[in-house]
C-alpha cells in the first residue's frame, strides 16, 4: 500500500484528510470519534478571545438539493465556536496528548489589533497544538464585525495579521482565505510577504441556498428572516480548484503549502486537490452529510488508486496537473475532436440529439428505422466538438470524443491570424 | 386431531364461501401495489431520464406525455403532473392501475436497456393521479355552452371519454347506460386487487363534474333507446357499447350448475360481500387472457385449493402478459397450457369434471388435438376465451351499420358508415385495453367537434 503520509508547513499527519474548522471540531466528544474513524488531523473551530462567547442562532444550515440528492451544496450561518475558551483550550490540549500523531490546527479569529493576536497565541501555544489558522474567510456574522472575511478581502489586513502572527508564535501559521474576492492572487500574496507558512481555501461562499416559498424568506429561517450564509460541499469544488490552481500557478505563490478546501467527498476529490500542489486536504459537508465514517472510503480510495497508478507517497503526484493548467490563450485552436457514439450502447434516449440541436450546433442527426428505432449518428462536419453530447448521455463511455488528425500545427491565439494583436 | 377431508375426490359440487377467515380475505383483496411513498416517488421521477421523442410516449396509445409528467412530480407539481396526465387520458387514475405497463410504456422505457429495470411509469401515474383525486380539484373547466346535443351509448372507459371531450368543448351529453352503475368494466369488469376503494366510481364523478353531461343509467339501445330517434334528436351519436355476451366453448353441458362466464363471477367479486361469495375448492379456468388470471387470482385469494388455468397455446401465445402469468402464478395459480377442454362431466346437480385433450400445432401451424385425454374433478369452472359483440341483443338498431369481423366499422375518425354516428371501445375493431378505449372515445370527442366546425364554418 501506499504511504499516505503527510507533511504541510511541519504539520504532519498519518493521512492528508483533516477535518475542516467547523462544526464537526467544536469538541473533544467529536473530535476523538474522528480520530477514532482514522482521520488524519482536525482544524479546531474557530476560537476568539476570552470573554462572553459568541451567540448562534437556530437554525443555521440551508442545503441545496438536487433530483433525489441530499446536500449537493450546504450553506451555514453558524458563528465561530460558543463555547468558553479555556474550555475549549483544554479539550485541544487533551486530545493531542491523547492523540499525538494526529494534525491538531487551532483556527483563531480576534479584532485586528496586534495585542489580541498574541495574547491568543500565546495561550494556544499552551495546549501543545501543531499549528494555527487564521480565520479570514467567515462571510457572515464575523465579518460585520471586522472579521474573518473583513480581513481576508483587504491584502493589507492579511499581509499585517500573518506578519504578527509568525512573530509571536513558533506555530506554523495557516493562513485561511476567502473566496469572496475577484482574484485569490492578491489575497495569497499577501498571506506570502506575512510570512505565512500555508494557506487554507477556500473558506465559504456567500451565499442564500434557497427561498422558502410559503413563508417568503431565505433559508435558514430564524424567525421569519434568514441572511447570507457561507455555502460549501461538493457544488463549490470546481471554484475551490480554480482557486487553488491560480496560487499554485503564481510566481509569488507557488511556493507555498496549500490546505486544500471546498467540497471534497471522497478519494477522488481529495487527489485533484493533491494533483494541484495541496499538501492536505480538509473536509466538512461530507462528514456533516454522512458522518466520520466516510474516512475508510477516502484512505482506501486514495491508496488503491495510487497503487494503480505506482505512486508511493503523496509527493510522487503533488501538483502534478500544475504544469497543464494554463491560459486561454494558449490552448491549441488547431486542436480539433469530435464526438463519436458508439451505437452498441446507445439506449436511444435522444438527449444528445436534443440538446446538440437545441441548443448547440445541429450536429447529431436521427432517424428512425421501420421497425422503430432511433439512430443518433454525428455529422461530422457540423461537430465542434463542444463535448456537451458526451455530458449529457446518460451511458458510460457511449459518447466519446475522439482526435482528429487534421495535420495542423499548434496554434494558440496569440499567434493566430484573427488576433488583430498578434504579429 | 387430524381433519378428514369429507369431499369424493370424484365428484364436483365443492362450493363454499367463507374458506378463509373475513380478516384473510379483506387482506388478501387490498391492493396489489401499495401506492409509492414520497420518497419512492422522488426516487423514481429522478431515474428518468427526460427522453427527447421519448418511446414510452410512442408506446402509450393515449399518448400521455409520460417525461413532462415525471419531471413534474419530481419537482413536486403534483396538480399538474396529474393534469398532464388527464388531459390526454381522462382515465389515467385507471389506466395507471389496469394497463399492462409491461407491454406498453414500461416495456419501451430506455431505463430497460441502460438498467435492466423500467421506470415505474404506472406507479408514478397512479401516484400523481391520487394526488389529485385525493384533493378533490377539478383542473378542466368546460368551454361556454354551444347548444350542441350528442347522444352517448355506453358508459364504459369510451363512452365516458367521449361525454368528457364534448362537453370540455361545451356540448352537452347525454349518457345512456343500460346497468345501474356508469364505468363500464372499469366498475364491473377488472379485478378487485386493482381497483380499490370505489375507485371507478370516484372517476366516474370526476369526470361528471365538468359539468354539461347527463347520466340515464338503465337505458338499453333496442330497448327504450332507438337509434334512429336519437340521431333525430341529437346532432351526433356515439356507440361505446362494450362487448355483451361471453364467448362459448361449444361445448354439451356448458350451462350446467358448476360453469360460469368468468366475466359474470368477476362481476359479482366487484359488487357483493367477499366473506358471503361462495367459492368452490376445484377451480379450473378455461383462457388465455387478463380475464382468466384475474379470475383464477380472486379465486385463490378466495380460498380456493386448486386453481389451474389451461390455455390451448403455449405461454408465449396467452394474451396474459409475462407479469401477469407470473402474477397468477406467484399466488399459487398453476398453468396448463397445450390443452383444450373437450367434455363436461355432470351429474344430477351439475358439474363433476372435465375431460382435456392435449394439443399441438400440425405442420401448417394449425392448433389440433394430440388424441391423448386425460380427466380432472372440477367443482367450478370459469369459461374465460373472450368476449364479443352480440347485435341480436339490440334487435335491427344496428342493422344500417356496416360491420367488420362482427364489430362496427369505423374510420380514421371512429366514424361509422352513418356519417353523425361514432363509436369506439370493444364494439369496434382492435385490441381490448381500457386504454384504447379511453383513446376511442378521445378521439371521436375531436373528431366529432371538428365535424360541427366544419358544419358553422361551411354555413
Amino acid at each position: 500500500m501506499a504511504d499516505l503520509r503527510c507533511n504541510i508547513a511541519g504539520v504532519t499527519s498519518p493521512n492528508p484528510f483533516w477535518l475542516a474548522s467547523a462544526p464537526p471540531t467544536d469538541k473533544q466528544y467529536n473530535v476523538e470519534r474522528a480520530f477514532e474513524a482514522g482521520w488524519g488531523g482536525v482544524v479546531w473551530k474557530t476560537l476568539a478571545e476570552a470573554g462572553p462567547p459568541v451567540v448562534n442562532a437556530c437554525s443555521r444550515y440551508g442545503s441545496v438539493d438536487y433530483n433525489g440528492q441530499r446536500m449537493i451544496g450546504l450553506n451555514n450561518i453558524e458563528l465561530i465556536t460558543d463555547r468558553p475558551l479555556e474550555v475549549n483550550l483544554r479539550e485541544i490540549e487533551a486530545v493531542k496528548k491523547a492523540w499525538p500523531d494526529r494534525a491538531m490546527v487551532v483556527s483563531l479569529m480576534v479584532p485586528c489589533e496586534e495585542d489580541a493576536w498574541k495574547n491568543i497565541l500565546r495561550q494556544v501555544e499552551q495546549t501543545g497544538c501543531d499549528g494555527v489558522e487564521l480565520n479570514f474567510g467567515c462571510p457572515h456574522g464575523m465579518s460585520e464585525r471586522g472579521m474573518g472575511s473583513a480581513v481576508g478581502q483587504v491584502p493589507e489586513y492579511i499581509q499585517m495579521v500573518a506578519a504578527w502572527c509568525k512573530q509571536h508564535t513558533r506555530l506554523p501559521v495557516f493562513v485561511k482565505l476567502t473566496p469572496n474576492i475577484t482574484d485569490i492572487r492578491h489575497a495569497a500574496r499577501a498571506a506570502a510577504a506575512g510570512g505565512a507558512d500555508a494557506v487554507s481555501l477556500i473558506n465559504t461562499i456567500n451565499s442564500i441556498v434557497s427561498i422558502d416559498l410559503d413563508n417568503m424568506a431565505p433559508q435558514p429561517t430564524v424567525a421569519g428572516k434568514g441572511t447570507h450564509g457561507g455555502y460549501c460541499g461538493p457544488a463549490v469544488k470546481p471554484i475551490a480548484l480554480h482557486m487553488v490552481a491560480d496560487i499554485a500557478r503564481d510566481e509569488a505563490t507557488r511556493h507555498l503549502p496549500i490546505s486544500g478546501i471546498g467540497g471534497i467527498s471522497n478519494w477522488r476529490d481529495a487527489a485533484e486537490f493533491i494533483a494541484l500542489n495541496c499538501g492536505s486536504v480538509q473536509v466538512c459537508t461530507a462528514a456533516m452529510r454522512f458522518g466520520f465514517g466516510i474516512i475508510d472510503e477516502m484512505v482506501d480510495g486514495l491508496n488503491q488508486w495510487m497503487d494503480s497508478k505506482g505512486y508511493q507517497t503523496l509527493d510522487d503526484f503533488r501538483g502534478q496537473a500544475v504544469p497543464n493548467v494554463t491560459d486561454w490563450q494558449y490552448l491549441d485552436l488547431n486542436y480539433k475532436t469530435i464526438a463519436k457514439i458508439d451505437q452498441d450502447k446507445c439506449i436511444e434516449c435522444g438527449l444528445c440529439h436534443i440538446t446538440c440541436e437545441d441548443t448547440s450546433h445541429q450536429a447529431i442527426s436521427k432517424t428512425k428505422t421501420a421497425d422503430g428505432q432511433r439512430i443518433y449518428t454525428v455529422i461530422d462536419d457540423e461537430c465542434v466538438g463542444c463535448n456537451l453530447c458526451h455530458l449529457v448521455c446518460p451511458v458510460p463511455d457511449c459518447i466519446s470524443m475522439v482526435e482528429v488528425d487534421n495535420g495542423l500545427p499548434y496554434m494558440n491565439w496569440t499567434q493566430h491570424p484573427n488576433n488583430p494583436m498578434s504579429k | 386431531m387430524k381433519s378428514v377431508r369429507k369431499s369424493n375426490e370424484k365428484r364436483g359440487h365443492d362450493i363454499a364461501s367463507g374458506r378463509l377467515p373475513a380478516a384473510t380475505i379483506k387482506d388478501n383483496f387490498s391492493d396489489l401495489h401499495p401506492p409509492l411513498t414520497e420518497l419512492q416517488a422522488q426516487a423514481e421521477s429522478a431515474r428518468c431520464l427526460f427522453c427527447h421523442d421519448a418511446p414510452c410516449i410512442e408506446a402509450c396509445p393515449t399518448d400521455i406525455d409520460i417525461p413532462n409528467f415525471i419531471r413534474k412530480i419530481s419537482t413536486g407539481n403534483l396538480i399538474g403532473s396529474a393534469t398532464t396526465i388527464l388531459s390526454a387520458n381522462i382515465m389515467g387514475g385507471t389506466c395507471a392501475n389496469v394497463c399492462p405497463v409491461e407491454e406498453l410504456c414500461e416495456l419501451k422505457c430506455v431505463m430497460n436497456t441502460a438498467e435492466h429495470k423500467p421506470v415505474t411509469i404506472g406507479r408514478l401515474q397512479r401516484y400523481a393521479t391520487d394526488h389529485l383525486f385525493a384533493r378533490d380539484t377539478q383542473p378542466f373547466q368546460r368551454a361556454a355552452d354551444t347548444g350542441r346535443r350528442i347522444a352517448v351509448i355506453g358508459a364504459g372507459p369510451a363512452g365516458l371519454s367521449c361525454a368528457h371531450g364534448l362537453a370540455m368543448h361545451g356540448h352537452r351529453v347525454d349518457v345512456f347506460e343500460a346497468r345501474p352503475k356508469a364505468g363500464g368494466l372499469n366498475e364491473y369488469g377488472i379485478a378487485a386487487y386493482k381497483m380499490l376503494n370505489q375507485r371507478a366510481a370516484r372517476e366516474v364523478q370526476f369526470i361528471l363534474d365538468i359539468g354539461g353531461i347527463t347520466l340515464h343509467t338503465g337505458q338499453a339501445l333496442g330497448k327504450k333507446l332507438r337509434l334512429a330517434e336519437l340521431r333525430d334528436q341529437y346532432d351526433a351519436v356515439f356507440l361505446g357499447l362494450g362487448h355483451n355476451v361471453a364467448n362459448r366453448l361449444g361445448l354439451e353441458h356448458e350451462d350446467t350448475a358448476g360453469m360460469h362466464n368468468a366475466i359474470d363471477y368477476i362481476e359479482r367479486i366487484r359488487q357483493e360481500d367477499l366473506s358471503s361469495l361462495p367459492i368452490g375448492r376445484r377451480i379450473v379456468v378455461i383462457g388465455g387472457g387478463s380475464t382468466a388470471i384475474d379470475i383464477a387470482v380472486q379465486s385463490k385469494k378466495l380460498g380456493a385449493e386448486s386453481v389451474t388455468i389451461v390455455y390451448r397455446r403455449g405461454a408465449r401465445q396467452m394474451s396474459a402478459t409475462w407479469y401477469e402469468q407470473q402474477l397468477a402464478q406467484t399466488n399459487g395459480v398453476l398453468i396448463k397450457t397445450r390443452a383444450m377442454p373437450v367434455q363436461v362431466l355432470i351429474d344430477d346437480d351439475g358439474l363433476t369434471g372435465m375431460v382435456f385433450e392435449t394439443t399441438r400445432l400440425d405442420a401448417a401451424g394449425k392448433l389440433q388435438g394430440t388424441g391423448e385425454r386425460f380427466e380432472w374433478p372440477v367443482d367450478v369452472a370459469f369459461k374465460a376465451i373472450g368476449q364479443s359483440l352480440d347485435l341480436s341483443a339490440v334487435g335491427h338498431e344496428l342493422d344500417t351499420i356496416q360491420l367488420q369481423h362482427g364489430r362496427i366499422a369505423i374510420d380514421a375518425e371512429q366514424r361509422t358508415s352513418l356519417s353523425d354516428v361514432y363509436a369506439g371501445g370493444d364494439c369496434v375493431p382492435g385490441p381490448d385495453l381500457t386504454v384504447h378505449a379511453v383513446q376511442d372515445g378521445k378521439l371521436a370527442a375531436q373528431a366529432i367537434h371538428r365535424s360541427f366546425a366544419r358544419e358553422s364554418s361551411h354555413g
